[in-house]
């Protein structure tokens, strides 16, 4: 923890220039984590503020999955601040068996079908409506464009865990899709 | 391959993370297996669809100055500020300045453990360092620490109160090693830094919420205990309360 002046103002400069690049990415997670514009701000804003107090255990290599960590942290705040946390965490199991029954029935269906494009704003809605773990799960991978490692280590949990919640938040994307075909 | 193999895989291959083999491994299979290559070909073309879609959020403009005023104010300069007030003041008799001092310099040194604590526990939460000994079994956990720093750590086990043990580790709070014993509370961790009771001794236990983290902090025979978590506030205190529960019952057994 440098207290000279000089120093702080340096850490200051190397933190804008190698951070503020991916606030966009900041704020798009903690849009589709919180589902909520005035929450995501204010957590991307807490997310920087406490991206800069610890710069320092900033270990390099690349520093967007670093901030997509701590952006994630403030957003489990959030949720504990609302006294979600308890359904979002004990719902995981649940959410998982629930993806587990949509996903074999989605092997039987028919092999021709091809999904046609929806536009940004409907497919943002079916991303924000899967499951948190899912949804975060998918986000990671397709909006922020992490590796697997990297979202294993954003979420805390092992590759293949992230692999296989990463098909399942596919086949549930992909039936949501078809669903509102159908109904179209 | 099997289906199922192939069905996980075929999304590990459109993300390009497989290596050449498995790649040519689960093209093969998808080859001759037409309900295997009908999902590829979906999950191509919903990938498609998810990168045309344009899902990104830009951050409002308004944010971004924000963030950008709000950094450089935030380094530590509070102190610093008020050690400029002093010097300027000159009403201050020099003992009074002395024990002013003392208390900024200690309240910032507290401040300067507490957010320690919370990087080593967020650190071993993301960096796969989360136990140097891996072990749900007190009598493992515990005398890995020997050798290994200058104190005996009591090591607990308290599975049975709904705090799995999991292991222990070394880890660095104030310039000094400190021994950590991790627990586990349903997918929450648990960090319990144990150090030499010199700077942080608190009479009774002491809750505080950093960073939107709980923090706990009590002595126990002269070592300072601080268990850091993000589960809420009154189970870390349960978690607390029962650490010290079978501290006590362990020494008078």
């Amino acid at each position: 923890m440098a207290y000279e002046g000089g120093g702080d103002r340096g850490k200051a400069e190397r933190f804008r220039a190698a951070a503020l690049p991916y606030l966009d990415d900041v704020y798009t997670l903690a849009r589709y984590l919180l589902r909520n514009t005035a929450d995501a701000e204010d957590a991307a804003q807490e997310c920087y503020l406490r991206a800069f107090r610890h710069f320092e255990t900033f270990r390099g290599g690349p520093i967007k999955p670093w901030l997509l960590a701590i952006l994630r942290n403030v957003c489990r705040a959030e949720y504990a601040r609302r006294g979600a946390l308890a359904a979002v965490v004990d719902n995981v199991d649940e959410a998982e068996n629930k993806a587990d029954g949509l996903w074999n029935e989605a092997q039987h269906s028919p092999e021709t079908e091809t999904l046609h494009r929806l536009d940004g704003e409907n497919m943002q809605r079916l991303i924000t409506q899967l499951p948190a773990v899912f949804r975060e799960t998918i986000v990671l991978r397709e909006v922020n464009d992490l590796s697997y490692r990297e979202i294993a280590d954003v979420t805390g949990v092992p590759v293949g865990t992230v692999m296989s919640r990463l098909a399942r938040a596919r086949e549930l994307l992909r039936a949501a899709w078809l669903a509102e075909e159908k109904d179209s | 391959m099997t289906c199922d193999e192939a069905e996980v895989m075929l999304h590990a291959l459109i993300d390009d993370e497989l290596d050449a083999g498995h790649a040519r491994e689960v093209e093969t299979h998808a080859a001759g297996c037409a309900r295997c290559a009908a999902q590829l070909a979906s999950y191509r073309d919903l990938r498609q669809a998810l990168r045309g879609g344009n899902l990104r959020h830009m951050a409002p403009a308004s944010l971004r100055r924000s963030i950008d005023r709000a950094v450089p104010s935030t380094a530590a300069t509070d102190r610093r500020t008020l050690l400029k007030g002093f010097a300027l003041g000159g009403l201050l008799s020099a003992a009074a300045a002395a024990s002013v001092m003392l208390v900024v310099v200690r309240e910032d040194r507290d401040q300067r453990i507490l957010s320690e604590a919370i990087s080593a526990h967020l650190r071993s939460l993301q960096a796969d360092h989360l136990t140097d000994v891996l072990s749900t079994d007190q009598h493992t956990v515990k005398p890995w620490f020997n050798g290994r720093i200058d104190l005996a750590p009591p090591v607990i086990d308290l599975a049975g109160q709904g705090f799995t043990l999991i292991g222990g580790r070394l880890d660095f709070i104030d310039g000094k090693s400190v021994a950590v014993i991790v627990y586990r509370r349903r997918v929450h961790v648990i960090n319990l830094f144990v150090t030499q009771g010199v700077g942080m001794s608190l009479p009774g236990p002491k809750m505080e919420t950093v960073q939107g983290f709980n923090i706990r902090r009590w002595t126990d025979q002269g070592l300072n205990m601080l268990a850091v978590s993000d589960i809420n506030r009154e189970e870390l205190d349960e978690f607390g309360n029962k650490f010290e529960e079978a501290a006590r019952a362990a020494r008078a057994s």
